[in-house]
């Protein structure tokens, strides 16, 4: 493998892992499939995108108010689709249809505002200067994506495992009904979890119209899946393992796109996918579970 | 007579989708019915859809035989792979199904006998909208003889605890099994009457999107009563088409706005008919007799 490829893997790997991370976040804490996830990463790359192009704002500052915006659409999320359901007894398949709705309110609402074609970052938004590293050509575009989306999992690792609010939800995660009885209010931090997933996949959808210059409705569809592939073979919930998974897959599919060919990309990723379910279900870094497989 | 028969002739691909729609949802349903989240029949009709066109169209066998391959085919893929996959439960179980489906899909359109991920076309147009009903009601009949006997009480025993079921002596494998091949072989006798109904078959049909579909239709229509998902296969492919109708009697354009009224009826439902369409009459009738009893 050329020291090219490994930084184009290393580039696409950031972006599967940051759009993984927000997945497992939620389903390790609600034991949910959140399908509207892509939808939140395919919003908040247009609302970057405007930012840019009418409101004339620099990308750099474009990002955080895309993701703030993201965030706050994952507190809608939960409100409307999952906060209803709790409790109820078939909540994780009613919730993945729940979920589903939203997502196609979110893309009509997008087919709506910005129509059905692919938007384009206006000219010069992030300067293509070229660096050699490695052996290899990254352009300044590939490292600060690469640059966001290390910062973004430190501030994630600190948030999870340093602070008051990592603790709630790591609680909520382990036993909502434990963490209730020890004064945990569950509500909050489920609200967080949602806010901190959504705001992570929004980032990863500003990052991913950034790099390949096109925000379109459906650009959410190529990531859905690929984002459960990475967090099955990080371990669902292990947030280490979906940034290593998100990493592996990048570096994957650039070798196989090299080695094999382009159409065999995504066949590779799904069949690696299906025989970690059957054969190690926790995946590879994920934590014995005795109700799980 | 004559305006029946053009609305008949209006609505007749609508009439057919909603009878095909009907049979891929109870394929969904057949593995929820035992509580199993399985979706693989986007694969499975993917197999029937390509196995019937094949056999049609350059083997040049009649339909009959074509629909029985169809059928046959996604029954005997079925069982190597429930048998590993049905080892996994709720979620996980879902996402292999999704990943056996994606497997499929990108294997048809990596494959150049079958044109790749162009499809087949010109596909003889054999389906009649009866036969796709026949199979509709065949299906269902052989639901409704489930319900109540020694196999009905097994699934629904497994359905809520499948632990406990199998503490009775209930071998949850052989039932879990066998749910898993009779949706193989709905979904598989869905895709051909499909294929030789839209006269065109392509693996971008068979994705993620249409499994999701086929599970809403279960889950909207009610998975409480073994015809719920054909009433939910009949309301949601009727909605766009009713809405479509009505859009610009209130002023609204075609066209994405569709699409918004779409995902919040599925809301809606889904907040607040926790059983689906078909727990509404009794949801209704209860209301009722409480407000008869308070008056």
């Amino acid at each position: 493998m050329s020291g090219q490829q490994v930084i184009n893997g290393l580039f696409l790997g950031s972006i599967y892992a940051l759009f993984a991370l927000g997945y497992t976040l939620v389903f390790g804490v609600l034991d949910i499939l959140n399908l509207a996830h892509a939808a939140v990463f395919m919003l908040a790359s247009f609302v970057a995108l405007t930012l840019v192009a009418s409101a004339g704002l620099h990308i750099l500052l474009a990002l955080p108010l895309a993701v703030l915006v993201a965030g706050l659409l994952g507190l809608v999320l939960e409100r409307v689709a999952f906060r209803p359901l709790r409790g109820r007894a078939d909540s994780n398949i009613s919730g993945l249809i729940s979920s589903l709705a939203m997502a196609a309110i979110f893309e009509a609402i997008a087919h709506e505002i910005w129509g059905p074609n692919v938007a384009r970052f206006p000219f010069g938004t992030l300067t293509d200067k070229q660096l050699h590293v490695l052996g290899g050509v990254v352009s300044r575009l590939q490292l600060t994506i690469i640059g966001v989306a290390l910062g973004l999992f430190l501030v994630l690792w600190w948030l999870v495992q340093r602070t008051r609010l990592g603790r709630e939800v790591r609680a909520v995660a382990e036993s909502p009904r434990a963490a209730r009885i020890l004064g945990v209010d569950v509500d909050r931090a489920i609200a967080a979890s949602f806010f901190i997933s959504s705001a992570l996949g929004g980032a990863a959808g500003v990052l991913f119209g950034l790099a390949f210059n096109s925000v379109s409705p459906d650009m959410g569809r190529s990531v859905e899946l690929k984002g459960l592939a990475v967090i099955i073979l990080g371990g669902m919930g292990s947030m280490t393992g979906a940034v290593l998974a998100g990493f592996a897959l990048g570096l994957v599919e650039v070798f196989v796109v090299a080695h094999l060919g382009g159409s065999y990309r995504d066949a590779v990723s799904f069949a690696t996918l299906f025989l970690i379910l059957v054969l190690r279900p926790r995946g590879l870094f994920g934590a014995p579970s005795l109700r799980e497989a | 007579m004559e305006w029946l028969q053009e609305t008949y002739l209006t609505y007749q691909s609508t009439l057919g989708y909603i009878g095909l729609n009907a049979l891929l949802a109870l394929s969904v349903y057949t593995t929820l019915s035992c509580g199993q989240l399985a979706l693989s029949s986007a694969g499975f009709a993917a197999i029937g859809a390509y196995a019937a066109s094949i056999l049609t169209l350059n083997f040049g066998q009649s339909f009959p035989v074509a629909l029985l391959a169809a059928t046959a085919l996604p029954m005997l893929v079925a069982v190597p792979l429930g048998l590993p996959v049905l080892r996994i439960r709720g979620v996980f179980l879902a996402i292999a199904t999704i990943a056996f489906g994606e497997v499929v899909r990108l294997g048809l359109v990596n494959w150049d006998y079958v044109n790749g991920a162009q499809g087949l076309v010109a596909i003889p147009q054999k389906t009649s909208v009866w036969m796709i009903y026949l199979a509709v009601a065949l299906a269902l009949l052989l639901l409704a003889r489930l319900r109540g006997s020694k196999w009905g009480f097994a699934l629904e025993a497994i359905r809520e605890d499948e632990a406990a079921a199998r503490t009775m002596g209930i071998h949850t494998t052989v039932y879990k099994l066998a749910m898993l091949v009779l949706g193989a072989a709905l979904a598989g006798l869905a895709g051909a009457l499909e294929a030789h109904y839209s006269f065109m078959v392509a693996p971008n049909g068979f994705g993620f999107v249409r499994v999701v579909d086929m599970l809403v239709f279960a889950v909207v229509g009610g998975t409480v009563a073994y015809y719920g998902p054909v009433v939910g296969a009949a309301f949601l492919t009727v909605l766009p088409e009713v809405l479509r109708e009505l859009a610009p009697l209130v002023g609204i354009e075609p066209g994405p706005l569709r699409f918004l009224v779409n995902g919040v009826v599925l809301l809606s439902v889904i907040l607040f008919l926790p059983n689906g369409i078909v727990s509404l009459p009794a949801r209704l009738r209860e209301r009722r007799r409480a407000r008869s009893v308070t008056a």
